[in-house]
């Protein structure tokens, strides 16, 4: 197989983004998915929001759609439901699809449409240089944090199975190739797929949180993501400063698609 | 023609967008536009078209957009609040150049306002409520018909524009119970999206001259690119290079302004001998319909000059018609064609309005033609 040169577009190069970002990570297995899987350059779209991480389509070589702020799942629906043939990946980050971006999560999730969303979650609002998102952890500095953050954060991975999507799983940019799998088996997935995927913002987040650098943020990454079944064993204390990555639910359930599909069968030429 | 049918002005939208060929709509439920969804809600699935109810009216604008990417022709329908919501995506499509029809059956604001009254107070929203440099294409019914024949047009211009087109009905027009025929296909011009005669290779999908286009190719043919809401060169990638931001942004107004004469509709009535014009537009043209034969009656030279077009405005037509004649714009709002009605004729011009949630009378108008 080739190295995936052929879906990027090279030419747009060099990206924005800062040295030691995780996005390049995720990025890149997102294209090796798509190539195992052998999806179609020319049916293939990728749509992304507002954000560091929603820049990626402009360096995808296929119909890319960088939208609005927040905004990009409702576009996807448009699209997806106008036509059912494309394939439709949408590539977000955590303030785009957890904080503006929320209500059109949760009702993609409910209706679960066929599209496959990929959060880039770095804790924090890359693009405007570092305000605290939905996911920011309790207690972390951020710039419009700066005594530290007194939101609660919220799971997004559990409120993406709470809201109805079908597959839903989550992992770090430390632990690749589980992530290549879990897009892979998003994309398999007839219906709403969440890959919850945990980067590393050392610019805007590590620095000011003190984590060091790209290195040490993945090594922390390594040290606090627990597995499903190893966190079972693991009491409240031992998990408090732990999050847990894995498949959270897979459960085909009818997809929003087909469902219209067999209404326009049972209704088309009614007078 | 078909049998004569009794209709509202918001059903005969709803057939006007099928007649045009809508293949896709997205709306959120809001008075007085509700019409629209639920007969929509009927009536594509026998189609073969695709309705769908989104959370709200900012995903209604974009899955719109998103399906009309996808090759449909795509509508959304709304009112004052949800028209304001729409705002942020309405920018998006006006700068990804993606063409669609958004309906705004205008109630009485600001806010919630009066939920079952007519107004005509999006006017000014409608050409500058998204933010940034922009022409915009708005149309205004007066009747059941029209609100038929408007929605065909929205979509031919949509499609011929590469740009969202706004239809600006009123609750009086919506609400509104008349016998209409519906024209046979082939009496009226649809326009069907136009297609790239370049490869995909060679097709950039801005590289449009200064008063034109570049036909839109639907994603998922073959043709690869990008469509961003950044500001953009001729490929589509975003640009910040000085002369490529000022080609992209005055294109967005060129587009439309250098092709006012193809775009802009208006009717006369009575103005050959007239030394009164009124301007109205929309439920409150009735009005003046009635008020031109009352003042008729009682010899008064009264015409009547009816913008359909309402952006781009009929500009030479108006001049034509009105300049130096006594004007009176008849507004269900306190002066908002008024503005540029004024701007144009470069006069003082006299105004009626109403913002009380009841339509202009005819004889509200006749009253201020007599000084009463
Ligand atoms: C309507 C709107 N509000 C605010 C912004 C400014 N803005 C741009 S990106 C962004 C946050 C992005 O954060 P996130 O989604 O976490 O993505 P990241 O940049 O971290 O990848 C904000 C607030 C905007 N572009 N549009």
């Amino acid at each position: 197989m080739s190295n995936g040169r052929e879906l990027l577009r090279l030419n747009k190069m060099p990206h924005i983004w800062c040295p030691g970002c995780g996005n390049g990570i995720i990025t890149s297995q997102v294209l090796r998915a798509i190539q195992e899987l052998e999806w179609d350059q020319d049916k293939t779209v990728i749509v992304s929001g507002i954000g560091c991480s929603s820049r990626a389509p402009g360096y995808l070589d296929f119909s890319t759609l960088h939208t609005t702020h927040g905004r990009a799942l409702a576009f996807a629906t448009g699209l997806k439901y106008a036509n059912p043939e494309l394939k439709v990946i949408v590539l977000t980050g955590d303030g785009d699809s957890a904080a503006i971006g929320g209500n059109h999560l949760i009702h993609a999730c409910r209706r679960n449409i066929d599209i496959t969303t990929i959060v880039f979650n770095n804790s924090i609002y890359g693009m405007t240089s570092g305000q605290y998102s939905p996911l920011t952890p309790t207690g972390s500095l951020a710039t419009t944090a700066p005594y530290g953050n007194i939101d609660r954060t919220f799971d997004l991975s559990q409120l993406a199975v709470a809201a109805g999507a079908t597959y839903v799983a989550r992992t770090t940019t430390y632990h690749t190739n589980q992530l290549r799998d879990f897009i892979k088996k998003g994309m398999q997935n007839k219906g709403f797929s969440v890959i919850e995927a945990v980067t590393h913002c050392p610019t805007y987040f590590g620095r000011r949180n003190r984590m060091g650098g790209a290195v040490e943020m993945l090594n922390w990454q390594k040290d606090h993501a627990v597995p499903i079944r190893a966190a079972e064993r693991l009491s409240e204390e031992e998990l408090a400063d732990k999050f847990i990555i894995g498949e959270f639910h897979n459960k085909p359930e009818p997809e929003y698609c087909e469902r219209y599909a067999q209404l326009i069968a049972n209704t088309k030429g009614q007078e | 023609m078909k049998k004569p049918v009794l209709m509202q002005g918001n059903e005969a939208c709803v057939h006007g967008a099928l007649a045009a060929g809508i293949g896709f709509y997205a709306g959120y439920p809001i008075t007085p536009s509700t019409e629209i969804a639920e007969l929509l809600a009927e009536e594509m699935p026998k189609v073969g078209g695709y309705f769908i109810q989104m959370e709200d009216e900012i995903s209604s604008m974009a899955a719109t957009i998103g399906a009309s990417l996808a090759g449909k022709k795509a509508m959304t329908a709304t009112s004052g609040p949800g028209f304001s919501l729409k705002q942020e995506n309405l920018g998006f499509a006006v700068m990804a150049e993606v063409p669609c029809v958004v309906v705004n059956v205008q109630r009485s604001g600001p806010s919630t306002g009066l939920p079952t009254s007519p107004a005509q107070g999006d006017v000014m929203q409608a050409r500058w409520g998204s933010h940034g440099d922009h022409a915009t294409i708005a149309l205004s019914p007066y009747s059941v018909r029209e609100s038929f024949d408007v929605t065909v047009k929205a979509f031919n211009l949509a499609e011929k524009y590469r740009t969202p087109v706004i239809i600006l009905l009123d609750e009086i027009v919506g609400h509104m119970r008349e016998r209409i025929d519906i024209p046979e296909p082939g009496t009226y011009e649809v326009l069907e999206r136009p297609k790239t005669d370049l490869s995909p290779q060679e097709y950039q999908p801005f590289d449009a001259p200064v008063d034109g286009i570049v036909p839109l190719a639907p994603f998922g043919t073959g043709y690869r690119f990008h469509i961003t809401g950044l500001t953009h060169d001729r490929t589509g990638f975003p640009s910040t290079k000085p002369a490529e931001v000022d080609y992209k942004i005055r294109r967005l107004t060129s587009k439309i302004e250098m092709n006012t004469e193809d775009i802009v509709e208006w009717e006369t009535y009575n103005c050959d001998d007239a030394d009164t014009i009124i301007v109205a537009y929309g439920g409150t043209a009735r009005s003046a319909q009635a008020t031109m034969e009352l003042a008729r009656e009682k010899g008064l030279k009264v015409g009547l000059f009816r913008p359909v077009t309402i952006w781009p405005f009929p500009e030479k037509a108006l001049i034509d018609i009105a300049k130096d004649k006594r004007v009176i714009v008849a507004e269900m709002n306190l002066g908002q064609v008024a503005l540029e009605v004024e701007r144009i004729l470069k006069q003082d011009i006299e105004k009626v309005n109403k913002i009380d949630g009841e339509p202009i009378t005819p004889q509200e108008i006749l009253d201020q033609i007599e000084g009463v």
